[in-house]
């Protein structure tokens, strides 16, 4: 049966955080786009959304990145991101941020139209079903705030994790609350964000699930981090990374292979 | 009341090292969340009432000196008096000078914010005359001398153990000798201290929830009952209320009433909603003889028009702060001023000023929920992040935050420059992590640190290695 994306061009947009962090993630999204068919490509001149810009109130800054992200995206008929944050700062935020410059609204706006968080373009549009994957485990997923509620990803990962062989999803208490990353917030007001990653690692930790799982890589980072000052064992992985096949591969700051 | 907004972090440091508070802010998140999630999804056309409502405060912000002029004349038709005051100086003057005209010496009050947002009963007290709250939360923090700490349950950070106690030190002068502790009974107490000072009070002074524009009526809702006695046993009654309370038809009450009990608690309406027209006519068998309506615009004119017109709808449920991480974190008294969680986050900044509420715009982590849950649909979010543009622009940030982000900006904004600083970024970081691959500490970066390890990238960036794979 041919796939819906089948040679359609996708650009990943990698987001800073995989790039930078854990590139593993950005390799697991190459691996389910192109299983479904997709020929993944990956813009030379990326860099970041300018969301750090963006919620620390430097809008020209924000402008002067969102350009180059404009531009750096144009000519692709879909822009992936493995980050529902990322992507809600450009389907939501940049047409917002162009709302008195008509000439780059008209742009930031066609962009928007084109880009998609990872997991629910697998779901809704590429068709993509997770191919022989089999995980032995019980896994809890976070909602993540902006996946959830700028990008209405909900139902698609669990039903992607729902496809995985062996796999247990175990739903957590207040699994729709912030963990207090908030980007720059978790750093500056840190003993506020200390109290919500707490609240959320309580509520993680009694599912007895072996891993967590999310669509963003900040609440995924917060979350581990929180977890292995506190000595818990909790395994963190992208959602991609369960997808793909690689759920046996050390979680977030678990160390190396 | 005190502005200590400036001391945000300092005050939620504080609230998060109090047990009682904790406690009492657990209690909130279980409660009002769960049921207003149950009375949304009981009523099917829940979401369509919110964009009912929402277009309701609209017309009315987009034709406000219409609707308050067309209330006056139907204030006045009533034998009502309306008083415009443009500031709290002009409101508390105002109210005591009808105060003088009846020689009281003792005025009972039910809820309001905007009493609170002006500091009336101080001011009273200051003029000799006594204010007594009637709503059992008021009261208890009046008789605590605080601030309230949410705007539907200004004692919510009270523990039941704390209101015993307070109750037993006021109360003991009425004759209540033992420390009761059954909460029942503590209402019971506090109702036969009140009832007598209804008896005697000169004025009732009474927020509003609605202006209604059609009929000249004040409306509240309440639910414990003590508005109605505060408004009618009084020979003067005064309503004193904000002018975007003002609202079309009774119809429309209807409609915005319906989003705002459910929205607040989760009931279907509040217990009791009173209106007020006017004085006592004469076959009336009670009621008051004078009837005022004290009009505060308190900077809200100046915001029709801007970006922070949208704030206006608000028709304070509660329900932004009853689902927001930080206000449960921190507790209502941190944010420092008369309005606590994130429409105080939104508001306050207007009314005490940028440079004295900076932190509260900033000490959100943009979840939404706040946005995810207003019955009127104010994006909240969108106007904090318009007080962090204003505060960067006005360099009322703190430097370092500012270089930080102008240094990630100028990589950002050059894609050679920051495949450069992220190839030195991961080798830096990635030494540090060691074999473990955690960061215990970060010179730079404590904040992180201070609470959580940071995981150490896994190796090169994925840039690299995709450039190194490419044409696989
Ligand atoms: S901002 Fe919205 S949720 Fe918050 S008090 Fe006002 S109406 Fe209620």
């Amino acid at each position: 049966m041919s796939k819906p994306l089948e040679n359609v061009e996708v650009a990943l947009f990698v987001t800073c955080l995989v790039d930078i962090n854990r590139p593993s993630v950005g390799f697991a999204a190459v691996k389910l786009l192109e299983q479904s068919g997709c020929k993944v490509v990956v813009p030379n001149a990326q860099t970041c959304c300018g969301q750090p810009a963006y919620n620390s109130g430097d809008k020209q800054s924000t402008k002067d990145i969102a350009k180059n992200v404009i531009r750096a995206f144009k000519s692709f008929r879909y822009v992936v991101a493995p980050s529902g944050s990322c992507a809600g700062m450009i389907k939501k935020h940049y047409p917002e941020l162009f709302a008195d410059d008509p000439e780059m609204l008209l742009e930031a706006q066609d962009l928007a139209a084109r880009t998609h968080e990872l997991v629910s373009f697998l779901n809704d549009i590429a068709d993509f079903e997770p191919d022989d994957v089999k995980l032995d485990k019980k896994v809890t997923y976070h909602d993540s705030c902006s996946s959830l509620r700028e990008m209405k990803v909900k139902d698609q990962p669990r039903e992607l994790l729902g496809e995985v062989d062996d796999l247990e999803l175990i739903e957590a208490e207040d699994r729709e609350a912030c963990c207090g990353f908030g980007g720059t917030f978790c750093i500056k007001y840190s003993e506020i964000s200390e109290e919500m990653v707490d609240q959320k690692i309580a509520n993680l930790l009694a599912t007895k699930a072996d891993i967590v799982t999310a669509g963003d890589l900040g609440c995924l980072m917060n979350i581990a981090g929180r977890l292995s000052r506190k000595g818990h064992k909790m395994k963190v992985l992208h959602v991609a990374e369960i997808l793909a096949g690689m759920g046996d591969k050390p979680g977030i700051a678990e160390g190396r292979d | 009341m005190q502005v200590t907004s400036r001391k945000f972090k300092e005050n939620a440091h504080e609230a998060m090292q109090d047990e009682n508070l904790r406690a009492a802010l657990g209690r909130v998140k279980e409660g009002f969340t769960a049921k207003r999630a149950e009375a949304a999804a009981d009523l099917p056309e829940f979401e369509d009432l919110r964009d009912q409502a929402r277009d309701i405060k609209d017309h009315v912000l987009e034709n406000l000196d219409y609707y308050l002029e067309y209330f006056e004349k139907k204030v006045i038709e009533a034998g009502g008096v309306v008083h415009w005051c443009s500031n709290a100086k002009e409101a508390k003057e105002t109210i005591l000078k009808i105060c003088r005209d009846v020689d009281a010496k003792t005025v009972t009050k039910g809820k309001s914010m905007i009493t609170e947002e002006i500091g009336l009963n101080k001011f009273l007290e200051s003029e000799g005359i006594e204010p007594i709250e009637t709503d059992l939360g008021e009261y208890i923090i009046q008789l605590a001398d605080e601030p309230p700490s949410h705007i539907i349950g200004p004692a919510v950070h009270k523990t039941k153990e704390q209101v015993t106690e307070l109750f037993h030190e006021h109360h003991q002068q009425y004759g209540y000798t033992e420390r009761e502790e059954d909460a029942e009974k503590l209402v019971g107490e506090a109702r036969a201290v009140l009832r007598h000072k209804y008896v005697v009070a000169d004025v009732g002074i009474t927020g509003a929830n609605f202006l209604v524009a059609e009929t000249g009526s004040t409306a509240i809702v309440t639910n414990e009952g003590n508005g109605d006695l505060t408004q009618s046993l009084p020979k003067t009654h005064i309503a004193v209320a904000s002018i975007e309370k003002v609202i079309p038809t009774l119809e429309d009450v209807s409609t915005v009433m319906r989003v705002l009990a459910r929205s607040a608690t989760g009931q279907e309406m509040s217990v009791y909603t009173t209106f007020s027209t006017g004085p006592k006519r004469s076959d009336d068998i009670d009621g008051p003889e004078n009837f005022h309506v004290v009009l505060l615009d308190g900077g809200r004119s100046e915001m029709i028009g801007t970006e922070l017109q949208e704030l206006l709808r608000c028709i304070r449920c509660g329900a932004c702060m009853n689902h927001c991480p930080v206000y449960h974190a921190v507790g209502g008294h941190s944010y420092g001023w008369v309005y606590p969680g994130p429409i105080g986050a939104a508001l306050n900044p207007q009314m005490v000023g940028i440079e004295e509420a900076r932190h509260l715009p900033n000490a959100s982590s943009f979840c939404g929920r706040c946005e995810e849950v207003c019955p009127v649909r104010i994006p909240i979010p969108k106007i904090l992040r318009h007080w962090r543009e204003k505060a960067f622009e006005q360099q009322i940030s703190p430097k370092p935050e500012r270089w930080g982000i102008e240094l990630w900006g100028f990589f950002a904004k050059r894609p050679w420059a920051y495949r450069l600083m992220t190839k030195v970024a991961v080798r830096v970081l990635g030494l540090m992590g060691g074999k473990n691959g955690k960061i215990k500490s970060l010179p730079m970066n404590n904040g992180w640190t201070a609470v959580r390890d940071l995981p150490a990238p896994q190796g090169a960036t994925f840039m690299e290695q995709w450039k190194k794979q490419e044409g696989r």
